[in-house]
Order: structure tokens, then sequence, then C-alpha cells
């Protein structure tokens, strides 16, 4: 008995002291995420429930500015258009990493090393870089593009115009988040034990069955990761139409994506609190896009 | 897809950044008009300028220490120090969220013409008179003067350069195709539809869809007078008669398609002035030197002349950019910061030096009749007088031109509205009814009252 109540304390002041531990190992990183994230958004949350006039100063206005959003044509379009960007560009740039880490990995390849490394590059270089070079050769004159048409004798699209214009961001973004994404997706595929492999090959399975039956169902938690990040990546889509809109001023707008729209609701309209409203709405919308993506996956699994 | 949570962070950052600022800002914001304000006696202002005192300046004008070195040395006890903070909007941006913060903000910061209505509605710059600012009034250009003053005779700047409009022209193409520089705007309507007949590569010139400020400088000399504040009432008419007939004159040009609506200061613009794609630039009076830097290939081929007019054998044009120097209201050395705005600006060889430096078109009378200034000859231009040309149009400015007070928000909806109109080839006319109702609803939403 004595033995029994001895023991139970002591274990527990170990398990404490290894909590202890742990706390202070993860401190630094709380630290961090509790001022750069935690407060920068309770505060953001704070401000989206006033309203501050050139004329009248601050004022309490509840959820006047949520409401506001919620019928907001220039932030819905927005939504809209970022929607449509996902079920197009996404499925296509997935469906290039996938492709090409599996072209890797089937070690059919000649120079995979370099290949792969070329696949890679573009992730590499900075978004401000990459729509630079873009813009220049989507130029409507005097692009590489325009001239090489002007050439065969054809009518060169505008590729900065209205009608043309969002298939130009989704090639930009393709561009340069296939490489990142078939990193992930290569990397899963390395972990699969080969003994998989050895044993479907004495079935008599052969590369396309072993891909099919083996290395996509392997794939399934990469390739959700990737998903989740191109949700967020697609509805937070900022830095390549920001880019752009130099180049073709008329064509993006300033509610162009929703982040666009809160960043100049903003700096130009010097509307802080709506800015901070229209950015928690859109948190709100990725965050049910991430989950019901993820529910759907789990359950198909299940 | 790349960190994604890190730009969500981002955004919500910076508007935090913007607003931490907000609950900072609470009480003052008395603008600072009704009576005009005592005078400082000269025994303080001497005091002032012997006293050991630091003043933080920014400016965007390349250069600008060696103007700076100028005042240091004539007041050794005074030393500016100078803070790039960006050219224009983002400079505006920083200022803006250093004001609300309450700290950071410069003593003197450049300002654009333009946006002084901006800064004064929210009570941010310093009142000049009582620093003897009024008595430097007749060394401006009149209408320069206007720009910088308030409805109560404050004086919130002062001016450092300008940018009166223009017309530059390839002499080259008028030759070949026959056409005299036109001096009304049904002339240069008939010119634009010969040239593009003519040559479809060529456009007389180009309209950006996306550049505000030509666009006012245009309405500027075609008369419009579309902003009027009143306290916290404003006169919003940009789409009166006179707004309607520049709107339907260069709405019908593009509809046509004898003039381009190329986005400007891009990479495709530039290779249009340099391959001549636009046969003239409308531009002001700082653009032959920009553009003698930024089109080489086309050194002696062009021309200046004034805008074409809307009735034969008047006079008249309209403004496009220019900087002044503003004293921050918050400023700890009121005096020393108003007398180095005062000194960069005013001293002859400070402004004889933006000139001749930083080729700065002048604001002073004195420097625009000196013929040190006018009578340059650049090659670029064959040896034509061009700075002669421009000092004849900058006295021909209306006076009384006046700024929204909030010029990101109009100029954004300028953008979305009647430059998307140009660039589209669409409806410009009606383009101006939306635009209008895009700055009403903001001006009711910032608490003005609209008339």
């Amino acid at each position: 008995m004595s033995t029994v109540t001895a023991a139970v304390p002591r274990r527990r002041r170990v398990a404490s002291r290894r909590a202890a531990a742990g706390y202070l190992f993860v401190a630094p990183f709380l630290v961090v995420f509790v001022a750069m994230l935690v407060v920068p958004l309770a505060y953001a949350g704070y401000l989206s429930l006033f309203r501050e006039q050139l004329i009248g100063g601050t004022t309490f206005a509840g959820l006047d500015n949520y409401t506001r959003a919620l019928t907001d044509d220039r932030l819905l379009g927005g939504v809209a258009r970022v929607g449509a960007f996902f079920a197009i560009q996404v499925p296509i740039m997935l469906g290039l990493a996938l492709f090409f880490a599996l072209a890797l990995d089937s070690g059919a390849l000649w120079l995979s090393r370099v290949l792969r490394l070329g696949i890679f590059v573009p992730y590499a270089v900075p978004s401000v870089v990459a729509a630079l070079m873009w813009g220049y050769l989507y130029g409507p004159d005097f692009g590489p593009i325009a001239q090489l048409f002007d050439k065969v004798g054809w009518d060169a699209p505008n590729l900065l115009g209205a009608d043309l214009m969002l298939g130009s961001l989704a090639n930009v973004v393709t561009w340069e988040f296939t490489g990142y994404n078939m990193i992930i997706l290569y990397a899963a595929l390395r972990a699969v034990p080969t003994e998989l492999y050895e044993a479907a090959a004495v079935d008599g399975a052969g590369a396309w069955r072993i891909a099919w039956s083996i290395k996509i169902p392997a794939l399934r938690p990469a390739l959700m990761l990737t998903l989740i990040f191109s949700v967020i990546g697609s509805f937070q889509l900022f830095n390549e139409p920001q880019l752009l809109q130099r180049l073709a001023p008329n064509v993006i707008d300033s509610a162009y994506t929703p982040n666009l729209y809160a960043y100049s609701l903003a700096f130009t309209s010097q509307d802080v609190n709506y800015a901070a409203a229209v950015s928690f709405l859109l948190g709100i919308v990725i965050v049910a896009v991430s989950y019901t993506v993820q529910l759907a996956a789990n359950r198909r699994r299940s | 897809m790349r960190t994604p949570r890190l730009r969500l962070t981002r955004v919500l950052a910076a508007g935090v950044a913007a607003g931490l600022v907000l609950a900072g800002c609470g009480g003052g914001s008395d603008d600072g008009s009704g009576d005009t304000p005592s005078s400082v006696s000269q025994a303080d202002i001497d005091k002032a300028m012997q006293t050991p005192t630091e003043l933080t300046f920014w400016s965007w004008v390349p250069n600008i220490d060696k103007e700076i070195a100028l005042f240091q040395k004539k007041y050794p006890a005074i030393k500016v120090k100078l803070v790039n903070a960006g050219q224009g909007e983002p400079q505006y941006t920083k200022l803006r969220t250093a004001l609300k913060a309450g700290s950071g903000a410069p003593d003197v910061v450049q300002i654009e013409f333009q946006y002084i209505p901006t800064f004064t509605i929210t009570g941010d710059l310093l009142d000049l008179r009582p620093y003897g600012a009024e008595a430097l009034k007749d060394q401006f250009v009149d209408w320069t003067w206007g720009q910088v003053t308030g409805a109560d005779g404050q004086v919130w700047a002062i001016p450092q350069d300008t940018g009166p409009m223009g017309m530059l022209y390839r002499q080259d193409i008028f030759d070949k195709y026959g056409i005299k520089p036109p001096a009304t705007w049904d002339e240069f309507a008939a010119a634009a539809r010969t040239l593009h007949t003519a040559d479809p590569n060529v456009y007389l010139t180009n309209l950006a869809g996306n550049q505000n400020g030509a666009w006012m400088g245009l309405l500027w000399q075609a008369g419009a007078r579309p902003f009027k504040t009143d306290g916290d009432q404003i006169t919003v008419s940009v789409n009166d008669e006179a707004s309607k007939k520049l709107a339907g004159y260069w709405g019908g040009l593009a509809k046509e398609g004898v003039i381009a609506t190329d986005a400007d200061f891009t990479d495709q613009w530039f290779q249009g002035l340099n391959r001549g794609k636009y046969a003239t630039w409308l531009t002001a009076a700082w653009g032959p030197v920009f553009l003698s830097s930024s089109a080489k290939d086309t050194s002696g081929k062009w021309r200046a002349a004034p805008l074409p007019q809307w009735t034969a054998g008047a006079n008249e044009a309209g403004n496009w950019g220019g900087s002044t120097s503003a004293v921050v209201k918050a400023t700890k050395n009121p005096i020393a910061a108003a007398k180095f705005a005062e000194f960069l600006n005013t001293d002859p060889e400070s402004t004889m030096m933006f000139a001749t430096e930083q080729f700065l078109f002048p604001a002073t009378k004195s420097l625009l009749s000196n013929p040190a200034f006018t009578d340059q000859k650049p090659a670029f231009y064959g040896g034509q007088q061009v700075n002669q040309v421009f000092a004849g149009i900058s006295d021909t400015v209306a006076t009384d031109f006046q700024w929204p007070p909030f010029l990101d928000q109009t100029v954004n909806d300028w953008d979305e509205t009647v430059g998307k109109s140009l660039a589209d080839r669409t409806d410009t006319v009606a383009a101006l009814d939306q635009w209008q109702e895009r700055i009403t609803t903001y001006a009711k939403n910032q608490g003005f009252t609209v008339k």
C-alpha cells in the first residue's frame, strides 16, 4: 500500500517536470506566435467593430462592417473570382505536380536530378521577379509572345486583357508553385517502403499498376496537404495580381481579389475598420473551405 | 500556395499597424483654421536658428542633400536628417501611419500639390503664416501659391517644383505625314485621324487609363472645377459640362481607335515612346528631361509646344504634378522647420540648384525669367528652348483649381470608372456619372455633407 502511494506522486512529479520542460521548449515559438498572430488577430477583430470617419471620428459600429461586407458586390465578386481560379488552376497545378513526382520517382528519366531542380527553380524565384518576367513575356505589342504571333501572321491574343487575365495569372501561379508541390509529393513517395514495390512486382504488377494502386494511395496525405495549401493560396491571391496590376491597371481593379480589396480599403480608402472585417470574413471563408475539403477526403478514406 | 498563413498575417498586421494608431490619435483634430495666428518675432527666429536642433526631412528628390548642405552652411546649428520614405503614395502611407501613431513623423515633408488637402483635412500640417510665409507670396508663380493656400488664407506649404502641361511632339513624324502642330483640340482630333489612317501602327498620342494626374491637368485646362471643400461640406461635380466636354472628346477618340490608351510608365509605354508608336506626349514641364533620359533613341526628333486650346487663340493650361515642402504640425521645432522649408525653396542658390542639378521645373518667378534657365538649348529637342516654352505655359495656368480632401480614393475610383472606359474604349461620358457616384458615396460614408 505504502509503496503504491509513494510511487504515484513521484510519477506525477516526473510527468509535471517533463511537461514544464516541454513548455519551456515551445516558449520561444509561443511568445512569437502570441505576439505576431494572436494579438494582431484579436486587435483586428476589435477594430472591425468600429467605424472611423474623416468627419466625426471613431464610433462603435457593432457588426455593421460585417453586414456591409456580406452585401458588398465588389467583395463577393472577388471571392467568386478566386473561387473560379481555385477550381481551374489547382487541379492543373496538382495534376502536373503529381505527374512530375511520379515520373521522377519511376527512375525511368535521364538527368532526373537536373529535371527535379529545374522544375523546382521557379519556386525559388521571388514572385516580384516572376511577375515582372511574365509581364514582359505577356506584353501586348512588344512582348516575345506577341512578336511570335506577329511573325506567323496571326492576331496576338491580349494576355493582359480582361478576358485572359485570370488565365495569365493562373499560368504564373502554376509555373511558380508546381515545383513546390512536386517536392512535397516526391518526398512522400520516397518514404514508401520498397518492399511494397517488390511484392507488387512479384504479383506481376507493371509500372502503371504500381503507380495507380500503391503510389497514389500512399500519397493521399501529402496530396491533402498540398490541396489545403492551394485552397489557402488561391483565396489569398495577392502578390501576382498586385504586380500585374501595374501593367494592366484598368483590368485588375482594386477589388480583383479579396486580399487586394482589403489592402486597398485599408491604405487607399483609409477604412481600416472595414478592411479588418473583410479580412476576418475572408479568413472564415478559407477555414470553411479547407475544412470542407478535408472532411470530404477523410470520409472517402474511411 | 507558399506560406499562406504568413500572408494572412501580413494583411492583418498591416491593418493592425494602421489601426493601432487610431487608438493613439484620439483627440486633437482642430484644423488650425479661424483667426490668423500671431506672428513669431524676429528675435525668436534668430534664437531658434542658433539653437542646436535636429530636423527630420522626408523627400524623394534625388541628391537633395546638396541643397540641404547649403542650408546647413548658413545655419550651422541646425542639422537636417534626410529620409527617403518612398516616392509619392508609399511615402504618404508611411506618413499617415506615423502621424496617427503620434511618433516617427518628420518635421518637414515633401508633399505634392494635389495631396495637401488630404493632409490638412486631418489637421496634420502647420500653418506657416506666423513664420513669415505670407511675405513669400510674390516670389512664386500665382497659381502655385493658390495651390498651397487654405480656405482661410492659411499657408500650408512652400512650392518647390511644378508641372504646367504642354505637348511634346515628334517633328519627324509630323513632317512625314504633313501634320502641323495642332493649335486647337479640333485640329488635334483631325490630326489623330489623319495620322492613324496613314499608318495604323502610329497614334497621335496616348491617353493612359491609369493616369488621373494627366486627366486632372486636362480638366483644369478645360475650365472644370470639380471639387470645393468648406469644412465638412464638399461639392463634387466631376460630371459637369466642362468635364463632359473633355470626356466626350477623349472618349470619342478612344472609341474611334485613333489614339492609344496604354497604361503609362510601363515597359510597353516606354517602348512605345522609343519606337515611335506615339507621335506626341501630353505631359508636364518635368516631362522634357524625363523623356530625354528614357527615350534616348529618339534624340533630336522631339519639339515642345503648348497644349492645343478649346477655343482658337485662347491661352490656357493645367498643371500635372510638382511638389511642396510642408511642415508637420506635431513638430517640436516649428521655427527651424518653417525656415528650412522656406530656405530650400526660396534661396537663389538652392532653387537654381534644383533647376540645374535635379532638373525640377521652377515655381519661382525669378528663376522662370532667368536666362541661365530659359536659354538652355537641349539637343534632344533640336536646340529648341524648351524651358522657355514651359515658362510661358506656367503663366497661363488658372489659379483657382482645388483638390478633394481624400485624393487616393478619387484617383482609385477614376482608374476604375473613367480610366477603365478609356482603356476599354467604352462610354467615357457615362463613366463620369459612375465616378461622381462613387466619390459621393465615399464622401458621405466619411461624414461629409455632399452638395
